[in-house]
């Protein structure tokens, strides 16, 4: 790009990395002038020659349907909904992942988010429902869904994701899916609810307690250890998602909310938390969420949902109609902090540019970017990654497989978790007819 | 107010200015949480930590565990602890080399650490359609069980509140801390 073109009267818009990328400050004027889009773009659109006249829908013609209590997407959309991994509710455990390729924004609508239930969703009566704090403290309490919500509320976004999100990525081979299938299993939401500081400052911890087991009221009392320097950092329990009462699926009454950790960790329905001096091992931190490395060392208590980022749009299961003016757009979040910076490709990673990022950004949540990008039908590989505020970068695909693994054998089924914690790259092969492919680049 | 409450209330202040800021510090409290006993907690409190913290009373052997199997578990587990007749009832018995590959199936002989997880799982979460409604001695006898399925203890190796937590597993010192700093 030379200097002429840069002082143009219209403040073309430069590419800033192969296959057509187009500089992010693009995005931050009034309107979006893509230089050449009249040469490129489809060809006759401009002229009027096929347009028809305007004329009234019949839906401007006729008084609308009901107005509901609650209302729910329109039927156009019937489409947006979350997939299941046990839809007629046999008898073990259920995953519901959130349809990203079809969202946009950075917040989770409540009946989208996602949801993972080892034992069916329990049907918890608020008004029985206790909340009790024991074990090393001066003093046991128990506290139900109304004491907790006479207290000062902190409200913020945050990220819930499962460790197991983006488990299909640790295929030998690129599983032909959509993003909901590969990374379903993260959501954000605005959370608001009562630190837990406070509460177990009510109780008088113990200094020499440095785990709490916090459990849940399912059918299986789903416990995990979380160390008290996490619940006084930034944890509290979650008594409102998104402005309602949690979802059930999401752990209604309340729930813990540990921003930026394992979602198995953020204990759903929680009815104890006991201050202990050691971690508890149990069944899910053993097992589960503990995960095998190359060579068969195993790693424990990773904790930590580190910085990752995915394109939504364009994604597998879109195609692209026409050559022409296009937005990339994803999200992009570390359980460390705020994102930084999120560089894309439409090369496969041989260039970058950097996205625009969509504030107020905030730490341990969603953010949303995008990138201007003009395709010129032919083939590209769209990719994002990610760096958050403490500068840790989401590693390249290469990288992380070199220290992670993949599995011998391409995964048959993308409901399976071959391993954990995947926060690599994810690319979209596009083709010149449009078609996008998951691809590894 | 009577005149001997009126005396336990001045008691309990002098008791309270006599602790000084200290205890005022440590009830910045709204009086929102109604404090409880252990004892009232102590239906719930289940969680078994590994050095045998929380173990109840109770005992069993390989043999007393057995027959409990038959009743309780083998309509999804399987006869001898296989695995593979309900979904997500995985094999009990045995596990390939975790340098197998990152996919290698963790199992109770590969991967747990502590023999404590899987009695405090059996006792919380199993069986799956009736959970919390084994007796302690089943439950020991069930462990036993299995641990003696994995050759993991003795053929008559009676579990209980000392002998359980002393169970070695052989994959307890396999394991590393990502972040260290975050514990």
């Amino acid at each position: 790009m030379n200097k002429s073109q840069r002082r143009g009267r219209t403040p073309s818009l430069d590419h800033v990395a192969g296959n057509g990328l187009i500089n992010r400050r693009a995005l931050l004027g009034r309107g979006i002038v893509v230089a050449g889009a009249m040469t490129t773009g489809a060809a006759g659109t401009m002229t009027g020659a096929a347009a028809e006249p305007l004329k009234d829908e019949k839906w401007s013609l006729e008084f609308g349907s009901i107005t509901p209590a609650v209302q729910t997407a329109s039927p156009y959309e019937k489409h947006a909904v979350r997939s299941l991994s046990n839809p007629n509710g046999e008898f073990r455990n259920s995953h519901a992942r959130t349809p990203h390729h079809l969202l946009g924004g950075t917040i989770t609508p409540n009946g989208l988010h996602f949801s993972i239930n080892h034992c069916g969703v329990p049907n918890i009566d608020p008004a029985q429902h206790k909340l009790v704090i024991h074990g090393m403290v001066r003093q046991p309490l128990e506290f139900t869904l109304e004491t907790l919500s006479r207290y000062p509320l902190v409200t913020r976004m945050a990220f819930v994701e499962c460790a197991g999100n983006s488990a299909p990525m640790f295929s030998s081979e690129p599983m032909q899916v959509t993003a909901q299938a590969i990374h379903g299993l993260v959501s954000c939401s605005e959370w608001s609810g009562v630190r837990l500081s406070t509460l177990l400052d009510e109780a008088g911890i113990d200094p020499k307690a440095k785990w709490l087991v916090a459990e849940g009221a399912d059918a299986q009392m789903l416990d995990r250890s979380v160390p008290v320097k996490k619940a006084y950092d930034d944890a509290f329990v979650a008594i409102y998602q998104n402005g309602e009462r949690l979802m059930p699926g999401n752990g209604y009454p309340m729930r813990l909310l540990l921003p930026g950790y394992q979602g198995n960790m953020n204990v759903k329905f929680l009815r104890r938390l006991k201050a202990i001096d050691q971690p508890a091992m149990t069944f899910f931190e053993t097992k589960n969420y503990s995960q095998i490395l190359p060579g068969g060392k195993t790693w424990r208590f990773h904790f930590l949902m580190e910085v990752k980022s995915f394109i939504t749009q364009p994604s597998f299961g879109h195609s692209l109609k026409e050559p022409g003016f296009y937005t990339i757009s994803g999200v992009a979040y570390s359980g460390t902090g705020r994102i930084a910076k999120v560089m894309v490709s439409a090369d496969g990673g041989k260039s970058w540019g950097e996205a625009a990022l969509q504030g107020p950004i905030h730490p341990q949540a969603f953010t949303r970017f995008q990138m201007p990008w003009r395709w010129d039908g032919q083939p590209a590989i769209l990719q994002s990654r990610a760096w958050d505020e403490a500068g840790n970068a989401q590693p390249l695909r290469a990288d992380f497989v070199a220290q992670r693994g993949q599995t011998r054998e391409p995964l048959a089924t993308p409901l399976a978790f071959p391993n954990q914690h995947y926060n690599s790259i994810t690319s979209w092969g596009i083709d010149s007819k449009g078609e996008i492919k998951h691809v590894y680049a | 107010m009577s005149t001997h409450k009126t005396a336990l209330a001045f008691a309990a202040l002098a008791l309270a200015l006599s602790l000084g800021g200290a205890a005022f510090a440590q009830s910045p409290g709204t009086g929102l949480g109604k404090p409880i006993s252990e004892a009232d907690v102590k239906n719930w409190d289940i969680a078994i930590l590994p050095d045998g913290t929380n173990l109840p009373a109770g005992s069993g052997t390989p043999a007393q565990g057995a027959k409990a199997y038959a009743e309780r578990c083998m309509v999804c587990h399987a006869e001898g602890g296989k695995g593979g007749i309900a979904p997500g009832a995985g094999p009990l018995v045995g596990g390939a080399p975790l340098a197998n590959g990152i996919e290698t199936v963790k199992t109770i002989a590969n991967y747990y650490a502590y023999a404590t997880t899987l009695f405090d799982y059996i006792r919380r979460a199993m069986p799956y359609n009736a959970p919390r409604s084994l007796a302690d001695d089943d439950v020991y006898a069930l462990t036993a069980y299995i641990l003696s399925l994995n050759k993991l203890i003795g053929e008559n190796d009676v579990m209980d509140a000392k002998t359980l937590p002393q169970v070695k597993m052989p994959n307890r010192d396999n394991f590393i801390l990502p972040y260290p700093d975050r514990i």
